[in-house]
């Protein structure tokens, strides 16, 4: 035992000079490495090199950027504080809570309950909204995006719909709501205009109370949000790549077939992920609109902790809670992975 | 090789058969589309903002009145849930830049390894809807939080900067990435200012855009936010527009569209503001 302890020193330090300590990528790392680093490095050194590596480097540059940059840490100090107070806070409650009864004691009963009954069909209704309205929002946002840039740069034109997808993607809420009521609510403007010529809105079986009518009022943010978060995409496609493709006799279907949207790929589906989480979040819109008719899972959120339901369940909506969060975590971990993607082509 | 011959072959014939005609007429389809989706996106987006508006106008009574626009301030509550709003936005404007200034600072001069970190922590308010980030305010702080904090509407002005944040941080991290803050503070050193004079003189000055992007952004969320406050029982503006529509809603769909009108007049602003300053016009969609 001893002699291997005193080979032990000695032995992984010349493998390690090749291998460990990011001597590939970061040559100048390995010669003023603090004595301390070396033994920790040399005892996993066998076991899982990578690991290893990644502790090492840590170790070596968490100690190092404490020391120098102590003050200027203890400044960003509130804002950790804060964050940790008013948003971690709550989300570990709503985190424990979910795994809790009412009395305290640990359950999966919360989660299971989510995937039953009302709340299931809630569940599916709410990712349906989201898909389709995401889709919509694609689609639609993509070709008045495209369209938009095809004008050409500086008119009025361009000015206006860049601003006003600004404004309008920012547009939800109690307003939204209303101003679908007073356009296709019941005495609405289009609704009218529409039964002047002979259309019953109603005889359709769209009903803005409901699951369409909440599908058409969230295409209302949807698509400039498409506009706003694809247009620098758009902008990234070089004319040159379209003039090369023109040059080989490709039609402007070829050329989005084969060179426009495999490139701008990654750009559309992170904006569809975008598109999804902003929908499948969202809850005045539908509750102004609906007064909580609606089967979504916000709603049923909003329901539950408003009290008006049966004692015992208080924990269910945190269970629900909980679960959107995670959905969403997994849309925007999409999201970040496939704009990195993007970013290859688009610079 | 006679492969290659028949595959090249056909190809210069194409454009060259093309008469000049058909690319005009290309030219003339390709304008088509865009002015049909012009078209559409008008009718959609503007149609609800007319019938609004039109809607507003009814008279109860029959007819087209201006009732409804000179009714509102008189309505209960309208004055006390305005104020409450303009409190609560005051209040998170404050906090933000208290807090999110001197991080973005400290961060881009000091700390820059820290970046990663303050950046997803600033996005996470996105990935926690803010009706679940309610849930577990009354969880939280209703068993372990001090009890004035849950009975006042000021928790809800600390929630809203949390709400905030995704978009202030944005706006604030642009506008410094924007100037070169190093340069401006080492000369600020050199010249023996000190830390204050870094951050009121120098740093401050710079951002003036930037800070009123975030300030702005945080007002236009707090004045129109209703999920938190509806589920904590504070009858803000938006909160007190839906509690009346229930009875009147001529009125309601006018003082949202009131609302609405400032609150872009506040964006339409802001955007003009940062399409000057280039980088900054993607605050608003950019996360």
């Amino acid at each position: 035992m001893s002699s291997l302890d005193a080979q032990a020193p000695s032995g992984p330090d010349s493998p390690q000079a090749s291998t460990g300590a990011g001597a590939g990528d970061r040559p100048g790392t390995a010669a003023p490495a603090p004595d301390g680093a070396a033994p920790a490095g040399a005892a996993v050194e066998l076991g899982a090199r990578p690991l290893a590596r990644v502790a090492q480097r840590v170790g070596r540059a968490l100690p190092g950027a404490m020391r120098r940059d102590g003050l200027a840490l203890l400044g960003t100090l509130p804002f950790f504080a804060y964050t940790l107070i008013f948003l971690g806070f709550p989300t570990l409650a709503v985190t424990i809570d979910s795994f809790k009864t009412d009395d305290g004691t640990w359950t999966l009963g919360n989660i299971r309950t989510t995937f039953e009954g009302l709340y299931r069909t809630a569940f599916l209704n709410s990712i349906e909204v989201s898909l389709l309205t995401a889709a919509i929002g694609v689609v639609f946002g993509g070709l008045l995006a495209q369209a938009v840039l095809t004008t050409r740069r500086n008119t009025w034109l361009r000015r206006i719909v860049t601003t006003a997808s600004g404004v309008f993607a920012n547009f939800g809420g109690v307003p939204l709501a209303f101003a679908f009521i007073a356009t296709l609510g019941t005495t609405g403007l289009a609704t009218r205009w529409l039964g002047d010529i002979g259309l019953k809105l109603s005889s359709t079986g769209f009903s803005l109370y409901t699951f369409s009518g909440v599908v058409v009022v969230y295409t209302y943010f949807q698509v400039p949000l498409m506009v706003l978060t694809i247009t620098p995409a758009l902008e990234g496609l070089r004319p040159q790549w379209r003039e090369a493709a023109q040059g080989l006799g490709a039609s402007a279907w070829s050329f989005w077939r084969h060179v426009g949207l495999p490139v701008l790929f990654p750009s559309i589906a992170g904006s569809f992920l975008l598109l999804f989480g902003s929908s499948f979040a969202a809850y005045a819109t539908a509750q102004a609109l609906t007064a909580g008719t609606v089967s979504l899972v916000p709603i049923k959120i909003g329901n539950l902790v408003s009290g008006n339901v049966i004692a015992g369940s208080q924990n269910v909506g945190k269970a629900l809670g909980f679960e959107m969060i995670l959905v969403i975590a997994i849309v925007m971990v999409g999201y970040v992975l496939l704009t990195r993607r993007a970013s290859r082509w688009l610079r | 090789m006679a492969a290659v011959m028949t595959e090249t072959l056909p190809a210069p014939a194409v454009p060259a058969g093309r008469p000049g005609g058909s690319r005009a007429w290309e030219v003339i389809r390709a304008g088509a589309w865009r002015w049909v989706v012009f078209l559409l996106a008008a009718i959609f987006f503007l149609l609800p903002l007319v019938a609004s508006f039109e809607f507003s106008l009814r008279d109860p009574h029959g007819g087209y009145s201006l009732a409804s626009y000179r009714q509102f301030t008189k309505m209960p509550g309208f004055g006390s849930a305005l104020w409450l709003s303009v409190k609560l936005a005051l209040m998170a404007v404050g906090i933000t830049l208290a807090l999110l200034v001197p991080t973005v600072t400290l961060v881009h001069l000091r700390l820059p390894w820290l970046r990663r970190v303050v950046e997803t922590l600033t996005v996470l308010p996105l990935v926690i809807p803010p009706i679940v980030l309610v849930v577990g305010v009354l969880g939280a702080f209703s068993s372990y939080g001090p009890a004035w904090l849950l009975s006042s509407p000021v928790n809800l002005g600390f929630e809203y900067v949390v709400l905030a944040l995704p978009f202030a941080y944005r706006s604030l991290d642009a506008g410094i990435g924007a100037i070169d803050l190093r340069t401006l503070v080492e000369a600020s050193r050199s010249l023996g200012g000190n830390w204050a004079t870094e951050l009121f003189r120098v740093v401050l000055p710079n951002l003036r855009t930037a800070v009123l992007g975030a300030a702005v952004m945080t007002v236009a969320l707090v004045l129109g936010e209703f999920a938190m406050a509806s589920v904590l029982l504070w009858v803000t503006f938006p909160v007190w527009v839906v509690s009346v529509a229930q009875t009147q809603a001529g009125v309601s769909v006018a003082v949202s569209m009131i609302s609405l009108l400032l609150t872009w007049v506040l964006l339409m602003l802001l955007i003009t503001l940062g399409g000057r300053r280039g980088r900054q016009a993607n605050i608003l969609g950019g996360f």
